[in-house]
């Protein structure tokens, strides 16, 4: 298992958005994670990246526990990760926000550009010349010197998807990344993730859209008031009595 | 030396020295923290430089670098904890350090308490001044664009979210505070003997908040902004001097006066400061034409 998550609670006051959630993700899957409004989903991710501490359970990423890790050393183990409610640096063009994505990767160069040495002008080229593959891998090579806040809602979810792969993660957790879509955009992101995870990264995807999910998914966690429902393959899952109870709101 | 230069060498050299100051607050703005402890840096810079070469006849490059790392110095313990603090949290945090450092030098006997230290040997130089201002403005000009460029914009636009790109934003915060606090502490040194004298006085509130208004009125997102702003506000009151005269309003007050009307207006119709009016004028312009363009 790449990432192994255990017994995980997460409480606000009283309320347990997370109450004893599971996931295990393998290198190189694509795992949905699934589950009506506030399952918990966003706040499995957001405990997972290192933005909140769980109050219980275990996180192991590689061999090595993270919960409790601050987010940046999470992100240097190899998780990187969209949000739902888009938070792109606002004032950055396209091609500066994958840059800033990049920072892991890039070699620190503060001092070598004081004296204006080669190797820093070559490691930028390089730094921007990644950041635009990427772009033009989400389809975006034509807008990368735009503001992103210029940018529509659609196209600010790639840029997102495009940082958080700028530093060659693991891992990315992305939070829905396909909302406010038309349906040929949708068919280019899930293309790009089934990309991803063939070059042996995961991705573990929140989603809305159900055929995306069951299409693009090798496997699935569904989560019901913070905790696991069902999980394992597609088909699976989509026919678990749970999970359509748990859909369709009814007391099956 | 030419005519010009020795009429306005006195502007000059403020012009130089507020530039220095508005930088330093530039350094902890540029990711998003508000922070008035510079006046204070800037004391202490100015003391330990004015000890130094008062009382142990040090040479004056010598003096310059104690005033410079001492500050950074004493910056390293007090940025680990106030910069977790928050917006309004953290200024107050600052300005509580300052009025310490203040307070401390008002009650120090050695430093003459309130009164200060006089007769410091003048050492500064006009062009030290320009050179240190230059010096500081390429360093943050190369900044741009860097690996550490880039974290510190991205800390300024949203700190989190930076923060799960692996950017270890605290450690980033520690280093530009510390730096600002250098620059001040340089300032104090370089002021100190400019004018033969430093007092607890002159390094209260009103300078920490002067050396952010320089900043912002002349726009805390680009380098050059602070620079900017330093010269446009020290040089204002000069080139106001004969309207106040003929209008028989003291010079003082006209000067807090336009400085807060400026800094009212640069907020509401400039938040990217003078810098940014050019930019402002042609997306006006633009505007303009396009409506007209549609009838």
């Amino acid at each position: 298992m790449l990432l192994s998550v255990e017994d995980l609670e997460r409480s606000f006051g009283g309320v347990r958005a997370l109450d004893g959630a599971a996931l295990q993700v393998k290198p190189g899957e694509v795992h949905g994670l699934i589950g009506p409004n506030g399952a918990g989903k966003t706040t499995l991710l957001n405990v997972v990246s290192g933005l909140f501490r769980p109050t219980r359970g275990r996180i192991v990423m590689g061999g090595e526990r993270i919960d409790g890790m601050p987010p940046y050393r999470i992100a240097a183990l190899g998780i990187t990760r969209t949000y739902q409610n888009i938070r792109l640096f606002p004032g950055l063009s396209a091609l500066e926000n994958v840059m800033v994505g990049a920072h892991l990767v890039r070699r620190g160069d503060t001092f070598r550009r004081l004296f204006f040495l080669p190797s820093a002008r070559a490691d930028e080229a390089r730094a921007r010349e990644a950041a635009m593959r990427l772009l033009a891998r989400v389809g975006l090579a034509d807008r990368a010197h735009h503001l992103v806040s210029a940018l529509s809602y659609g196209d600010q979810r790639r840029v997102e998807i495009a940082r958080a792969l700028a530093s060659a993660p693991r891992l990315v957790l992305l939070d829905e990344p396909t909302a406010g879509m038309n349906a040929a955009e949708v068919q280019a992101v899930a293309a790009v993730i089934r990309q991803v995870a063939s070059e042996g990264q995961s991705v573990v995807l929140v989603e809305h859209n159900v055929q995306l999910v069951m299409s693009v998914s090798d496997r699935i966690t569904v989560l019901n008031f913070g905790k696991v429902i069902a999980h394992g393959e597609p088909r699976h899952v989509a026919s678990h009595p749970e999970v359509i109870a748990a859909y369709l709101g009814s007391e099956a | 030396m030419p005519g010009f230069l020795l009429a306005y060498q006195s502007l000059l050299a403020f012009i130089g020295l507020n530039g220095l100051l508005a930088l330093s607050v530039y350094c902890t703005l540029c990711c998003g923290q508000l922070s008035l402890a510079n006046a204070g840096f800037m004391a202490i810079g100015a003391y330990t430089g004015a000890l130094l070469t008062q009382n142990a006849h040090a040479p004056f490059p010598l003096a310059l670098l104690a005033g410079a790392l001492l500050p950074a110095l004493v910056a390293v313990p007090l940025g680990l904890p106030v910069l977790r603090l928050r917006g309004v949290f953290l200024a107050i945090a600052t300005i509580g350090f300052g009025e310490v450092v203040r307070l401390s030098f008002v009650n120090w006997s050695y430093t003459n308490g309130a009164l200060g230290l006089v007769a410091i040997p003048r050492k500064t130089d006009l062009w030290m001044i320009w050179v240190a201002l230059a010096a500081v403005m390429f360093g943050l000009a190369r900044l741009r664009g860097s690996r550490a460029g880039y974290a510190l914009e991205a800390i300024r636009e949203d700190e989190a979210a930076a923060r799960t790109m692996g950017i270890p934003s605290t450690q980033y915060k520690v280093a530009m505070f510390v730096l600002g606090a250098a620059i001040a502490g340089l300032a104090g040194v370089l002021e100190a003997h400019l004018t033969y004298m430093v007092s607890p006085g002159g390094y209260g509130f009103s300078r920490a908040v002067d050396m952010l208004v320089y900043a912002v009125v002349g726009g805390d997102t680009i380098f050059y902004g602070p620079v900017a702003g330093a010269a446009f506000l020290t040089v204002l009151p000069e080139a106001l001097r004969g309207a106040g005269r003929a209008l028989g309003l003291a010079p003082g007050p006209l000067r807090l006066f336009l400085n807060g009307a400026i800094l009212l207006a640069v907020i509401l119709f400039l938040p990217n400061g003078i810098v940014s009016l050019p930019r402002t004028l042609r997306a006006l312009r633009l505007r303009r034409a396009s409506r007209a363009a549609l009838g």
